[in-house]
C-alpha cells in the first residue's frame, strides 16, 4: 500500500504520455498525406529562422501589446515546466522537492516560477478580456463562431487553473514548512504564494496536507490533460511553431513555384521534333492533376501549416480583401484545410487505413470560389503570420485547379488570358503596336 | 521634345553589332496603357539624359505571364515565359530594368527556374544607382518641400524587400516624405494584384483602392508617389473617387525625377 501513490502516478504518467504519442502518430500520418516537397536546402538559414521566429518570438512583438503578453505566457510555459521535471521525479519515487538540495539556486528557481505564474495569470486575464469584453475584431469574425471561440477560451481557463493550482500547492507547502510538518523540507522561496497564507491560517495540518496533495495531483494531471488536449485544439502551435518556422519558405515572398508537371507539357509543346499526334506510351503514368481541390493535393508543408495555425487572425486583419468586406479570410483557409484534413484522417481510421471516397473535398465543401477569387496575392497574410504560415500558397494552388482543371475562371479573367495568348498582352492590343508609345506625343 | 526620345531596339543594336548594358523591359502597361506610357517616356528621358546604354525589345516583347500565373493559369504563364526567355537568351541579355514591379518579380524570381537568368532591377533601384554613381544629379526643383506619401507596391516591397530605393529618391527631391499608417512591410495593397486588375472585385463593402486612398489622404499629401503602373491606376481612380484630383496628384517616381529635371 505504501507504494500505491507512486504506482498510480506512474500509470497516470504513462497513460498521459502514451495517449499523446498516439495522437502525434496520427498527426504525422495526416501531415504525410500531403505531397512530398523538397525542403532540405538552406539548412543554416532555416535553423536561424526557427531560432528567431519561433524561439525568439520576433514576429509576435510586431504588435507590441499582445506580443509582450504572449512572450510572458511563453516564457512562463517553458520555465514553469522545469518544475514539472521535479514533480515527475517526486511522483515516481515518492520524494518531496527532490531538487531542494540545490539550495539558493532552488530558491531562485521556485521564486521565479512563482513570479512568472503571477505574470501568466495577469496576461491570461488580459487575453480573456480582449476576446470576450473588448471583443477585438479579429476574434469575432464569422469563422470564429462556435468551437473556435470556445477552444480559445478553454485554453485560457486551463492555463488559469494550472497557475492557481501551482500557487496553491506552493502556498500550502510553505505553510506546512512553517508548521514543521513531516516530509515538508524547508526549501524554496515563495514571493507570491506566501501572500496566500491568510487563507490557510487556522487550517489543521492534516487538512493542509490534503489541500497541498490535491493541488499537486491536479496540477500534474491537469498538465497531462492539457498535453492531450493539444491535438484537438488550435493550441498545437506551442509545438508545431518550431518545425513550421523551420520548413517555412526561404524564398522572396513574390516567388511562386513553377509547376513541374506544366513545364514538361510546355517543353513538349515547344519541341519542334515532338509528334503532336503521338498517343501516350502504354506505361505512361497518369497525367498529374494541376493544382489542388482537396487536402491530399497540397504538399505536407501546407498541411503542417494548417495544424500549426492557432487562429490568432493577424493574417485576416491584414488582408485587404477581408478589410473591405469580402468573404476571403486567410485564417479560414487554414482552418478549413485542417478541418478537412481531420475529416480525411478520421475516414482513414474508420476504414482500416484506406480512404473511402466521401463525396467531399476542400474546394466547394469548405472553401468557395468566391473566397479564392477575392485574393490580391499581396502577401500581407504571409507577412503577418507570426509562425511562417503561407495561406497564399493554398489559395494559388486552388486557383490553379479551378483554371487548369475546370476552366472555371471568372469570364473577365478568361478574356485577359485569351488576350495574352493571342496578342501577348492582357488587353486586346496588337503586339506589333508595342513600341508605338515612342512616337506618340 | 517627345520626338527626341532615343529608344533603340535590341534588333537594331544587334544588326549594328552592338550590345546594350541593360534591357529596358517596358511591360504591357508601360506599352499600352495611356497613363503608364507617360511613366515609360519619363524613364526613357532620364535614361537618355544619363547616357545609359539600353534597348527595348519592342514588338519582340510579350507579357511576362504574371497575371496568368496569379490567376492560376500556370500553363499560359510558362508558355509566355519560355517564349520570352528564348528571345532574351538569343540576344544574350544579362541585365534587365523594368518600371513594373509585377514584371520585375516574375523576371527576377520565376524565370530563372525556366532557364532565364538575368540580373533584374526595378527602375527605382536603377535610378538610385544612377544617382549614387553621379550619372544624374537631382535637385528638388518644383518638388522641394512638397508633402509626398509613398505607396509601396506589394510586388516590390513585401514580395522582394525593396523599400528604401524609392524613398531615397523622394528624399533626394528635397520633398517631405510622410508615411501612411500602413507602410513598408505592412503596406496595404492597392487592389490590383493577383490579376484583380482585370476583373471586377468580389462582393464586399468597399473597394480596396478606396481604402488605400483614404489611408494616403490621411497624410494630407500633395502627391501620392507610386512605383507601379497598376498601383498608379488604382490610386488615381481612388483620388478621383474622392474628388481630390485637383489638389492631389498621383505620380510615378520616374515622372517626378524627369519633371524635377525639366526633361
Amino acid at each position: 500500500m505504501e507504494y500505491l501513490p507512486n504506482i498510480l502516478f506512474a500509470i497516470v504518467l504513462i497513460a498521459g504520455i502514451g495517449f499523446f504519442a498516439k495522437n502525434v502518430g496520427r498527426l504525422r500520418r495526416n501531415i504525410n498525406l500531403g505531397k512530398d516537397v523538397e525542403v532540405s536546402d538552406n539548412t543554416s538559414l532555416r535553423w536561424k529562422n526557427m531560432a528567431k521566429i519561433a524561439l525568439g518570438q520576433t514576429k509576435m512583438v510586431v504588435r507590441p501589446i499582445p506580443g509582450m503578453l504572449h512572450v510572458i505566457v511563453y516564457i512562463g510555459f517553458i520555465v514553469i515546466n522545469i518544475e514539472v521535471l521535479e514533480i515527475i521525479i517526486d511522483g515516481l519515487f515518492g520524494t518531496h522537492r527532490i531538487l531542494a538540495p540545490l539550495g539558493a539556486f532552488y530558491d531562485f528557481l521556485i521564486g521565479s516560477f512563482e513570479i512568472l505564474a503571477l505574470l501568466v495569470i495577469a496576461a491570461v486575464v488580459v487575453f480573456w478580456i480582449r476576446r470576450n469584453i473588448i471583443r477585438l475584431q479579429r476574434f469575432i469574425k464569422p469563422e470564429m463562431e462556435g468551437w473556435p471561440k470556445k477552444d480559445g477560451n478553454l485554453i485560457l481557463y486551463i492555463e488559469l487553473i494550472l497557475m492557481f493550482l501551482f500557487l496553491t500547492m506552493n502556498g500550502t507547502d510553505y505553510q506546512l514548512q512553517n508548521l514543521g510538518a513531516e516530509h515538508y523540507t524547508q526549501a524554496g522561496a515563495f514571493p507570491v504564494s506566501q501572500y496566500l497564507a491568510p487563507i490557510f491560517q487556522g487550517i489543521s495540518e492534516s487538512a493542509l496536507i490534503l489541500i497541498e496533495r490535491t493541488a499537486w495531483w491536479l496540477h500534474i494531471v491537469g498538465i497531462l490533460l492539457f498535453l492531450n488536449y493539444l491535438y484537438y485544439s488550435k493550441h498545437l502551435h506551442i509545438l508545431l511553431a518550431f518545425p513550421n518556422t523551420y520548413y517555412g519558405s526561404v524564398e522572396p515572398k513574390g516567388k511562386f513555384k513553377n509547376l513541374e508537371a506544366v513545364t514538361q507539357e510546355v517543353n513538349l509543346m515547344m519541341d519542334p521534333d515532338a509528334d503532336p499526334y503521338a498517343a501516350p506510351a502504354e506505361d505512361a503514368p497518369e497525367p498529374e492533376k494541376f493544382g489542388a481541390s482537396d487536402v491530399t493535393d497540397l504538399n505536407w508543408v501546407q498541411l503542417l501549416n494548417a495544424y500549426t495555425c492557432t487562429e490568432c487572425g493577424r493574417c485576416t486583419s491584414e488582408c485587404p480583401a477581408n478589410q473591405t468586406g469580402k468573404k476571403l479570410s486567410p485564417r479560414k483557409i487554414m482552418m478549413d484545410t485542417r478541418d478537412r484534413l481531420e475529416e480525411v484522417g478520421k475516414n482513414i481510421d474508420l476504414n482500416n487505413g484506406e480512404f473511402v471516397e466521401d463525396g467531399k473535398q476542400l474546394l466547394g465543401n469548405y472553401i468557395t470560389n468566391e473566397e479564392l477569387w477575392a485574393c490580391t496575392s499581396c502577401n500581407a497574410c504571409v507577412e503577418a503570420c507570426p509562425v511562417s504560415i503561407d495561406p497564399l500558397s493554398i489559395i494559388m494552388d486552388m486557383r490553379r485547379y479551378l483554371v487548369m482543371e475546370q476552366s472555371a475562371a471568372p469570364s473577365e479573367l478568361n478574356n485577359m488570358m485569351g488576350n495574352i495568348e493571342n496578342n501577348g498582352a492582357p488587353w486586346p492590343f496588337n503586339q506589333m503596336d508595342r513600341l508605338n508609345w515612342k512616337d506618340e506625343s | 521634345m517627345e520626338n527626341q526620345l532615343n529608344v533603340p531596339t535590341m534588333a537594331e543594336l544587334f544588326a549594328a553589332g552592338q550590345q546594350p548594358e541593360v534591357l529596358f523591359w517596358v511591360g504591357c502597361a508601360g506599352s499600352f496603357d495611356d497613363r503608364a506610357k507617360k511613366i515609360t517616356k519619363a524613364f526613357v528621358k532620364i535614361l537618355n539624359k544619363a547616357n545609359v546604354s539600353f534597348a527595348v525589345l519592342g514588338t519582340e516583347e510579350s507579357c511576362t505571364g504574371d497575371p496568368a500565373k496569379r490567376a492560376g493559369n500556370e500553363f499560359l504563364f510558362q508558355m509566355q515565359a519560355v517564349t520570352n526567355i528564348e528571345v532574351m537568351n538569343a540576344y544574350g541579355i544579362k541585365k534587365v530594368v523594368t518600371a513594373c514591379p509585377h514584371c520585375f518579380n516574375t523576371l527576377k524570381n520565376e524565370y530563372p527556374g525556366l532557364g532565364g537568368d538575368y540580373e533584374v532591377v526595378h527602375h527605382t533601384q536603377f535610378l538610385k544607382h544612377l544617382l549614387v554613381d553621379g550619372h544624374i544629379t537631382m535637385e528638388g526643383g518644383q518638388f522641394k518641400g512638397k508633402r509626398i506619401t509613398f505607396h509601396d507596391p506589394c510586388y516590390l516591397g513585401r514580395a522582394n524587400g525593396v523599400y528604401e530605393a524609392p524613398r531615397d529618391l523622394i528624399k533626394k527631391l528635397d520633398a517631405e516624405l510622410v508615411e501612411m499608417k500602413n507602410c513598408k512591410k505592412k503596406g496595404l495593397c492597392c487592389g490590383a494584384g493577383g490579376a484583380q486588375m482585370f476583373k471586377e472585385p468580389e462582393k464586399g463593402d468597399k473597394d480596396v483602392n478606396i481604402e488605400r486612398t483614404e489611408q494616403a489622404m490621411d497624410t494630407q499629401p500633395e502627391i501620392i508617389a507610386a512605383a507601379c503602373p497598376f498601383c498608379n491606376t488604382m490610386m488615381t481612380d481612388g483620388v478621383k473617387n474622392k474628388e481630390k484630383e485637383a489638389s492631389v496628384a498621383v505620380m510615378d517616381i520616374a515622372e517626378m525625377i524627369a519633371k524635377a529635371e525639366d526633361l
